[in-house]
């Protein structure tokens, strides 16, 4: 898993982050690789979550889904969303090797999300893609 | 070589070993965000189960607990043994002018969780092998190191490149009449071909388990140093 982003890629993940989703009132969004690595994160600035931890659990956490897939003859989940009490998360995939994750609150509708994250995706796909 | 590059995962070629019978090794190198001016390494704890892993990462946290400013995640059975990993992130300061965030994970020792280590061991940049010093343990040594040599085949790494130190633990239980293998007998088993730096340690107590941690983030270190220039 080799890949290399320069600042004007970067910049325009970014920017695709704050416009698709914390612009929507998402509270927190960043773009990790599967090994638990963090590329991007942007908040709204009221959030103190540990990013770090965060992405080392989300990376564990799809790789173990993905296993349960392959045993049930899927090849992949490719999103998963939990729920909690005042905020949820949400992950999508992007590509083989990335990770879209999403943390909202209750004021955010998880069909407006869903359709926003897919969105984001799209144009992160074209930039990450070789 | 990097300009215009702000995030980057490369390899280097160093010699990656202070011990005086190491060979040079290809270091893989870390992701690097140069944007952020930051660069996150991950280190994994392998070996057999009951080996003192988890143990390792404890004793860092409860020492360093002052500058380890989140709490360590771990994901146990209830049995108290590793489930998944534990992950602990470790600021180290600046090199260079750039943040280093070493990443201690550790992996599942038991046979039946191999998928969930090849999880783990997903992007690594290097690897501290602990064995269990117990004469019983002898062939779960050997059998966890092959087991690591073939997970990092399947990332296309060698267990001969990437940097990695042995740490041989359990060292005190000698000391309460229990039988452990003599170093030489486990240089032997585990580090005739690797020729790798090597401690005696006891995790329980902490000895030689900072010096084991500093021995691998001064490996990866040394080149990264020399690349960031």
């Amino acid at each position: 898993m080799e890949y290399s982003l320069g600042q004007e890629e970067l910049d325009v993940i970014e920017e695709v982050l704050q416009e698709d989703l914390l612009d929507l009132g998402v509270n927190c969004v960043f773009l990790i690789d599967m090994a638990g690595n963090v590329i991007a994160n942007l908040d709204n600035g009221q959030m103190e979550h540990d990013i770090y931890s965060l992405a080392a659990l989300a990376a564990g956490n799809f790789g173990a889904v993905s296993e349960m897939a392959k045993i049930i003859g899927e090849d992949e989940f490719s999103l998963l969303f939990h729920k909690g009490e005042k905020e949820s998360i949400h992950f999508s995939k992007v590509m083989a090797d990335f990770l879209l994750v999403t943390i909202f609150g209750k004021e955010t509708s998880l069909g407006f999300l869903r359709l926003k994250v897919a969105e984001a995706v799209g144009k992160i796909r074209k930039i990450l893609e070789p | 070589m990097y300009d215009g590059l702000f995030v980057i995962r490369f390899s280097v070629k160093g010699n990656g070993s202070s011990g005086k019978h190491c060979p040079a090794r290809y270091l893989i190198l870390a992701f690097v965000n140069l944007k952020k001016k930051e660069v996150q390494v991950k280190v994994v704890y392998y070996g057999p189960g009951r080996g003192g892993k988890t143990t390792n990462l404890e004793y860092i946290y409860k020492r360093f607990n002052k500058r380890i400013k989140t709490e360590m995640v771990t994901i146990k059975t209830h049995g108290d043994r590793t489930l998944f990993f534990d992950f602990l992130p470790f600021d180290i300061g600046k090199i260079k002018g750039y943040d280093v965030k070493i990443q201690l994970y550790t992996v599942p020792g038991q046979v039946k969780y191999d998928s969930t280590r090849r999880l783990v061991l997903r992007g690594v940049d290097a690897i501290v092998f602990v064995a269990d010093s117990m004469k019983v343990r002898r062939e779960k040594n050997i059998l966890a190191l092959k087991n690591l040599q073939k997970n990092l085949l399947s990332y296309k790494k060698s267990i001969f490149k990437i940097p990695l130190v042995l740490q041989y633990n359990k060292r005190d239980l000698a000391d309460q009449g229990i039988p452990v293998l003599p170093f030489e007998i486990l240089e032997k088993d585990l580090n005739s071909q690797l020729k790798a730096p090597s401690f005696e340690a006891s995790a329980m107590s902490g000895e030689n388990v900072v010096q084991t941690m500093k021995q691998i983030i001064s490996m990866t270190m040394r080149s990264l140093q020399r690349d960031l220039k």
